[in-house]
């Protein structure tokens, strides 16, 4: 993945808007948080290839993480802490955020096609 | 000695962190060893550092970084299928048929699996279970011994003194190829033990500490 590129995020966000796709959505501070400090809490949460069609989308923030909301006729969809993105296969929309040891910590995915599963 | 030994855990890695000093020992007695891994660790956190992987290459690399460290303990592997996180989730009964299928076809004579809820992840203490169910299936007379290995931060205060405890320092090298073999993992665990060949005295002894015992817990199946 690389650094998040506002205007050309915008720009792959907005040929996913009002049409079907598949979303993932992740968010994650591992399965070891509490076992490695037991002050910490595990908290996770995680939807693969829910279809959804939004009909705006739009990424915000400054430095080097960003936001990106996307509003569907009955809802809403965000993720925050979005640092990487990458286009895979050409199609497949991934965001991420890492942290500073490189691990993942939140993702936002779009795709016309399902993820695997 | 072993007939086969058959290893039992839910990702890519945990039989190289967990068990591969007890596997190198096996292997140079020539006892033939089985990993069965359940998941491909698709929902790692670890993508490399820095970064290479992401959530949608993972499974692949992650498959890779298994096969390579199973060519490294020279074991043979069969993948479950099964995905990361979500075991606890699954019907355990099947889980348990399935293993217990595989475990009448290889016939082995010790199973090594993580112990039921002691096992911090929850995919650990859903897989261990589900070894456990599968052994206590099995008509008592061909039943393989179970180690049971429990990782939280208070397993000794909570079960005692481990029944079985290997010290794994003559085998640290194999243990540490392996674990560097899961290349998108490695480092994020290890930190700066992952340059083993290179570290200095201090860290070597901590790298021997952490690494260089495994212990397991004989399960009884009477109790
Ligand atoms: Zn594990």
């Amino acid at each position: 993945m690389k650094s998040i590129e506002m205007e050309k995020v915008q720009e792959q966000l907005d040929r996913f808007t009002n049409k079907a796709v598949y979303v993932h959505v992740e968010t994650t501070n591992g399965a070891y948080a509490s076992h490695f400090d037991d002050k910490a809490y595990n908290v996770g949460a995680y939807v693969r290839n829910a279809e959804v069609t939004f009909h705006q989308a739009k990424i915000v923030g400054s430095g080097n993480a960003y936001r990106v909301g996307l509003k569907m006729e009955k809802g809403w969809i965000y993720a925050e802490g979005l640092t990487d993105w990458v286009m895979q296969e050409e199609s497949k929309m991934l965001m991420a955020g890492h942290d500073r040891e490189g691990r993942l910590m939140v993702a936002l995915q779009i795709s016309e096609t399902p993820f695997s599963y | 000695m072993e007939k086969h030994v058959v290893v039992i855990y839910p990702h890519p890695d945990d039989e190289s962190f967990g068990a591969a000093g007890t596997i190198a020992k096996f292997r140079e007695q020539g006892v033939p060893v089985t990993y069965l891994c359940g998941t491909l660790g698709e929902m790692g956190r670890n993508m490399g550092s820095p970064t290479f992987a992401n959530r949608e290459t993972l499974p692949e690399i992650r498959k890779q970084e298994l096969l390579n460290a199973c060519k490294a303990l020279d074991i043979q592997v069969q993948m479950l299928g099964y995905r990361d996180k979500t075991i606890e989730y699954e019907n355990r009964s099947q889980i348990a048929d399935d293993l217990k299928a595989r475990l009448e076809e290889i016939k082995p004579s010790l199973v090594i699996t993580h112990y039921p809820p002691h096992a911090v992840h929850p995919d650990h203490n859903a897989m261990g279970a589900a070894a456990i169910e599968a052994v206590s299936l099995m008509e008592p007379e061909v039943r393989p011994t179970v180690w049971a290995q429990a990782i939280t931060n208070t397993y000794v205060e909570d079960l005692g003194k481990p029944h079985v405890i290997n010290d794994i320092r003559p085998y640290l090298d194999k243990k540490m190829e392996a674990i560097l073999c899961h290349t998108s993992q490695a480092s994020g665990i290890l930190g700066q033990l992952t340059d083993y060949e290179n570290l200095d005295k201090d860290l070597k002894e901590k790298a021997e500490k952490r690494l260089g015992y495994e212990q397991f817990y004989i399960w009884d199946f009477e109790k």
